[in-house]
């Protein structure tokens, strides 16, 4: 499979062998490979503030032996003055090998992919893609699993807004396995997406409570009540604390469940679950450097 | 004989088979105040085809194939009929291309099409009921939710 020169926009690029490739790849960039991206520069174009995806690529940039150039805040750039992201691109593609893009503006990446001749790596565009995040979830829960063919898989929280919901059950769909989404009314699954997984023969379950579904989840991935989605403030106060999962949910879940969460958690689970066998959120994070590893060695077609 | 609702017109275009609430939202975006000549429209026809249908006759003015791409995004069934001297020269049955290109605005007022000069593209998921996603921010939009560049 060859993904030299390919983008990273969203996960409806991906076929599911695609995804398979890479999180064979990222497999192998667990391992040390400090002269494989050796002389190649990553553009890292952060117009919005980041910690994870920025720090996560930076470090995979470091351990493959590349170097990274870029800016984590609009504000020290020229797109203050004005600057458009196709001409930041168009000078970005001239200095380095690779450009990862960040922005809170829908479709900024897929616009920079088409004003770039190198590979454009999406970080995240608003309310609409994260695909490493995706990919880094995915390849969690296979590590953890050692599958992902017949899992069951909760979403908790924000599954309205939330785009790495979204994007994951998407990737998901590739596989046979159950999806139940526990959110109040408002902040359910958009009836869009429950129909298209319905469509490709996966089971869909939705519910307010999650304590009805927890007994029979192998993955509860849980997500973050995000206030600046919210286009009414009052509507943020009144889901904000919907669910705050602590130990009390041990009385409810299989003893092999895992608990996943994108990050950053604003108290959606209570810290005393963090020395649970259950919680893997922090090696979900580490996780993301062999995934941008792989797609950094990938796309420069250097994954040999 | 068949009573006839609107007077025939000489030469110009006939767009028939509208779905009778979509006959505005079509005349709308022809932008009819820059036509010179009469238009004659018609809504709630009976049909045999479909319920209701409206009909719109243009005199000496004929469509052009972005007009014509505008009205199969409201009207897929739609005829459109180019008109010479009294006769149907031609019948042109409307079809959705399977992606419009600088034919709607996506109203996500955080889409890069929102900010920046950016010429629009949608990928046609559906035609009936019709539905179109944003190549860029992926927002997808119904029927009553498009917003057509006039």
């Amino acid at each position: 499979m060859n993904f030299k020169g390919r983008d990273v926009i969203s996960v409806r690029d991906f076929s599911k062998s695609d995804l398979i490739y890479i999180l064979k790849i990222a497999k192998e960039m667990e391992k040390e490979k400090p002269k494989l991206l050796d002389g190649k520069i990553l553009a890292a174009l952060f117009f919005e503030p980041s910690t994870r995806t920025r720090l996560s690529f930076e470090s995979a940039m470091f351990r493959l032996g590349g170097k990274v150039l870029g800016f984590s805040d609009e504000k020290v750039t020229s797109v203050k003055k004005g600057e458009t992201v196709w001409d930041t691109i168009k000078m970005a593609e001239r200095y380095s090998d690779v450009i990862v893009i960040r922005s809170p503006v829908e479709g900024s990446a897929r616009l920079a992919a088409e004003a770039a001749s190198i590979p454009v790596i999406n970080g995240g565009d608003g309310a609409n893609q994260h695909p490493t995040q995706m990919l880094l979830d995915l390849y969690t829960i296979q590590k953890i699993k050692k599958k992902i063919e017949g899992l069951k898989i909760g979403f908790l929280g924000d599954l309205k807004y939330g785009r790495t919901v979204h994007s994951l059950a998407i990737a998901l769909s590739f596989w046979k396995v159950e999806m139940c989404f526990i959110a109040p009314d408002a902040l359910q699954m958009p009836e869009h997406y429950i129909k298209e997984l319905r469509e490709k023969g996966i089971k869909c379950h939705k519910t307010s409570d999650v304590f009805e579904v927890s007994p029979k989840l192998d993955i509860l991935y849980v997500t973050r009540i995000q206030q600046e989605r919210f286009p009414d403030p009052l509507e943020y106060e009144k889901y904000k604390n919907a669910y705050r999962l602590d130990i009390t949910l041990l009385d409810h879940i299989k003893k092999e469940l895992k608990i996943m969460h994108p990050l950053p958690r604003v108290g959606e689970i209570n810290a005393e679950l963090d020395d649970t066998e259950h919680a893997i959120y922090f090696e979900q994070a580490a996780n993301g450097v062999a995934v941008r590893k792989a797609l950094l060695a990938l796309v420069l077609g250097k994954e040999k | 004989m068949k009573e006839r609702r609107i007077p025939a017109i000489k030469d110009g275009t006939v767009i028939d088979h509208i779905p009778s609430r979509d006959t505005f939202r079509i005349i709308r975006i022809l932008n009819p105040q820059e036509f010179k000549y009469p238009i004659n429209l018609a809504l709630n026809l009976d049909s045999k085809k479909m319920d209701s249908k409206g009909v719109i006759k243009i005199n000496s003015r004929f469509l052009t194939q972005s007009e014509v791409n505008k009205i199969a995004i409201l009207a897929p069934n739609a005829t459109v009929s180019i008109i010479k001297n009294y006769k149907v020269m031609e019948k042109i049955q409307v079809k959705l291309p399977e992606e419009l290109v600088g034919v709607l605005n996506c109203t996500n007022p955080v889409c890069i099409t929102s900010k920046e000069i950016v010429i629009s593209k949608f990928k046609v998921l559906r035609e009936e009921p019709l539905e179109v996603k944003c190549h860029y921010c992926e927002r997808v939009y119904g029927k009553d939710e498009v917003e057509i560049k006039r």
